[in-house]
């Protein structure tokens, strides 16, 4: 055990850290896991401290997470959502930045629809930026998250860390930021990521990622060690991408047979909300290893990790994991 | 001020492959101008010293907004014509998209005797009229009034022509006024909602790209039109190699196309918008490499005809928005010189090619006046110091706005003195 200072202000993206910081809050999101299992889920770690969760755009469960891991290291959490803030009433997102940053809160955990708009906060205001996802650009905790419970799941089962593990990302690429954020984390950790979409859900330039691109889905399952299915937002049918739904969950869902070419006991991930039977076989997202609840008790763990890094950061030099 | 009719030799300035280059100016015109010791001055007159100076022709850009009316909190013809003279442009053509839109000879009228008013020596304004009534694409705009009135061209910038069809009537309706079309280029349906080029950075970045063929598929169509009825069509701001490469492959054809581009599709790529900058947001956007390595080429070999600044003011809490709020566009005219005559240091333009882009070619293209230093032309030119270095700033920059990419960055080479019909307006 050494000190070391976090040197960051902020959570933009899994870029922004080293393969040792990734660790550190992984291994830091373990510890609070033990809290979560506690009869008293509860820690004094952040009592004084006031995090302001502002949704410009829907989200349930990842406000529901940030929320529940505030509240679970006694942080004050203040919600401000899209509907309730002032965005509506024509403030610029600069000014609603400003307002909130007047009120002295610690941390700002922010989700909006326009990608950068974290950094745009980052780069205005003193206190911590959690990006909660911005656009198609980034969802860093999502990445970690589905880092976590990899790394979870790998090790009960001894089957080693991340280094060329195959994991196979499939559905709506082109738009989708956990996409991005897990394909930066996952190569950034060894893992060979492939990825499976049809043409119109792939960036038109996918093939500049680290990525293996695969254009036949039964190919890119072959040996995956992990299959991470994306949500398909219904409104791509009526951009024009998709021919129909029923197109797409006849050649695009991921069924049991598909899931006999991966390896064996492979696991299922999914950030949901998902659209069973439409992304993924309803009876393989209640599988055994399907890790998608998993997924999201682990949400909160690593949650916890960083508002705990990012809110004691200024306060001593903390215990290296 | 000096008066219109005052008579002065200009001495010792650098012009092309001259170390030392005179201009004797009277009654506003060119009396006489050459190499040092070549030309016969009065004895007695004024002289003005420009040793050390780079003298050019002032210099046409054929693509600004200058946002008045309705919109004179992002620039008016005031401020924009004075940003005009600093930058070394003796003439603008300003485009329609204002509020009203200049679609009737009022609008045209009213920015002309503007003009008149607060720049009575020039910089020249030539208002741009718009093609279709409103910019809406529907019907198109008076364009026999338009001309009479004072409009030099007609665009619809800012809101590319879908239908074919009306696009054919108005090339063949402006040629009947001698009107010439200049055309932006982008289908506006591939990639509708783009907020940069699509490519690797905008696949990084989340941002909906759009892509370079998104402005060829219209250059093609322009093209076509243009051979099919043997009349001129002009292609705003290209942007991107396929585009070139059409218009090549048309030139070669004898069509009557020409085309411009601006400095930044020559020296910025989509890479600079990593740091989601709302100041590098522009249309056509900043390209790929590849395609900033076509542009340079196109300029330099013909291919493109002329260089336009496309000075699309905005003010700063309308940039300082998130990425996908905020409007295209950004300042150009008093950068453009210093930047373009960088690409002359390293050899990309020469000199002469250099002051064609600016200054003879869109006066061939648009039929306006240009000093070729001439006995009898307009005495417009200026001197420019390529050795000042300076940094583009509030205290710098004449425009009302101040969003350019370079912003707090310092540029090397600027325009120091200008005249205009032998007036000194700087």
């Amino acid at each position: 055990m050494q000190n070391f200072i976090w040197p960051h202000k902020d959570l933009l993206d899994v870029d922004d850290l080293t393969v040792r910081e990734v660790n550190y809050l992984l291994d830091t999101a373990e510890q609070f896991q033990e809290v979560n299992s506690r009869p008293v889920k509860k820690v004094p770690t952040l009592r004084g401290k006031g995090i302001i969760l502002f949704f410009a755009e829907n989200s349930t469960r990842t406000k529901v997470s940030f929320d529940m891991a505030g509240k679970r290291l006694s942080a004050d959490t203040f919600s401000l959502a899209k509907s309730g803030s002032s965005l509506n009433k024509g403030e610029s997102l600069k000014d609603t930045a400003l307002t909130l940053q007047a009120m002295s809160p610690d941390i700002i955990v922010i989700r909006h629809s326009s990608s950068g708009a974290a950094r745009f906060l980052a780069e205005r205001l003193s206190c911590s930026i959690v990006n909660a996802g911005d656009g198609w650009h980034a969802h860093p905790t999502q990445a970690l998250l589905d880092a976590y419970s990899l790394r979870k799941f790998w090790r009960n089962n001894e089957l080693g860390g991340f280094e060329g593990k195959k994991v196979l990302i499939v559905g709506d690429v082109a738009h989708s930021r956990v996409a991005r954020s897990n394909i930066k984390l996952l190569t950034m950790l060894g893992a060979k990521v492939r990825i499976f979409a049809p043409k119109t859900l792939l960036p038109a330039n996918a093939a500049d990622w680290p990525v293996e691109v695969h254009s036949d889905l039964g190919e890119a399952m072959r040996g995956a060690d992990a299959v991470m299915c994306l949500r398909l937002q219904l409104e791509r049918q009526a951009a024009g991408l998709l021919p129909d739904l029923s197109e797409y969950a006849s050649r695009f869902c991921i069924t049991p047979k598909l899931m006999e070419l991966a390896a064996p006991g492979a696991p299922l991930l999914h950030p949901g909300p998902m659209n069973r039977g439409l992304e993924v076989a309803s009876s393989l997202a209640d599988a055994p290893n399907s890790l998608v609840l998993d997924q999201v008790n682990a949400g909160v763990a690593v949650r916890m990790a960083i508002l705990y890094t990012l809110g004691t950061r200024n306060d001593a030099p903390q215990p290296e994991a | 001020m000096n008066k219109p009719d005052h008579k002065f030799l200009l001495k010792g300035a650098r012009r092309h492959e001259h170390a030392s280059f005179d201009v004797l100016v009277e009654n506003g015109r060119i009396a006489a101008a050459g190499p040092s010791g070549s030309i016969e001055a009065p004895s007695g007159v004024e002289s003005v010293q420009a040793e050390g100076k780079l003298l050019f022709p002032s210099f046409i850009d054929a693509h600004v907004h200058l946002r008045e009316p309705g919109y004179e909190y992002k620039e008016d013809i005031q401020s924009g014509l004075t940003a005009a003279a600093y930058g070394g442009f003796g003439a603008v053509m300003a485009m329609a998209n204002t509020n009203p839109v200049n679609d009737n000879a009022s609008v045209t009228k009213s920015m002309l005797e503007k003009a008149r008013l607060t720049h009575p020596h020039g910089p020249a304004l030539y208002p741009i009229g718009a093609l279709s009534t409103g910019l809406d694409g529907k019907e198109l705009a008076p364009m026999g009034e338009l001309a009479e009135a004072g409009a030099k061209a007609i665009s619809n910038d800012g809101k590319p022509v879908k239908n074919n069809e009306l696009f054919r009537h108005a090339v063949e309706y402006a040629a009947t006024w001698n009107l010439k079309v200049i055309d932006h280029c982008e289908d506006p349906d591939l990639a509708a909602g783009w907020q940069m080029n699509e490519g690797k950075s905008a696949m990084e970045l989340g941002l909906k790209g759009q892509p370079g063929v998104g402005e060829a598929i219209q250059v093609a169509r322009d093209v076509m039109l243009a051979e099919y009825l043997n009349l001129p069509v002009h292609l705003a701001h290209i942007s991107c190699r396929q585009s070139v490469e059409l218009i090549r492959w048309a030139k070669t054809r004898g069509v009557k196309v020409t085309a411009e581009t601006c400095p930044h599709y020559l020296l910025l790529d989509d890479t600079a918008l990593a740091s989601y900058s709302t100041l590098l947001k522009v249309s056509p956007p900043l390209r790929g490499k590849d395609d900033v390595a076509a542009m340079r080429e196109a300029v330099a070999d013909g291919t493109i005809d002329i260089f336009a600044t496309d000075h699309a003011p905005h003010a700063a809490h309308e940039k300082e928005v998130e990425f996908d709020q905020a409007p295209c566009g950004f300042i150009g005219l008093e950068t453009a010189v210093a930047l373009t005559w960088a690409l002359v240091e390293q050899g990309v333009l020469t000199g002469r090619r250099f002051e064609e882009l600016w200054a003879s070619g869109p006066a061939d293209i648009f039929n306006l006046p240009v000093n070729g230093f001439k006995a009898g032309d307009p005495a417009d030119f200026f001197l420019f110091d390529p050795a000042e270095s300076w940094v583009v700033n509030r205290e710098s920059i004449h425009s009302k706005s101040l969003n350019s990419p370079w912003l707090g960055q310092e540029l090397k080479g600027r325009v120091s003195a200008h005249w205009l019909g032998g007036v000194r307006i700087f």
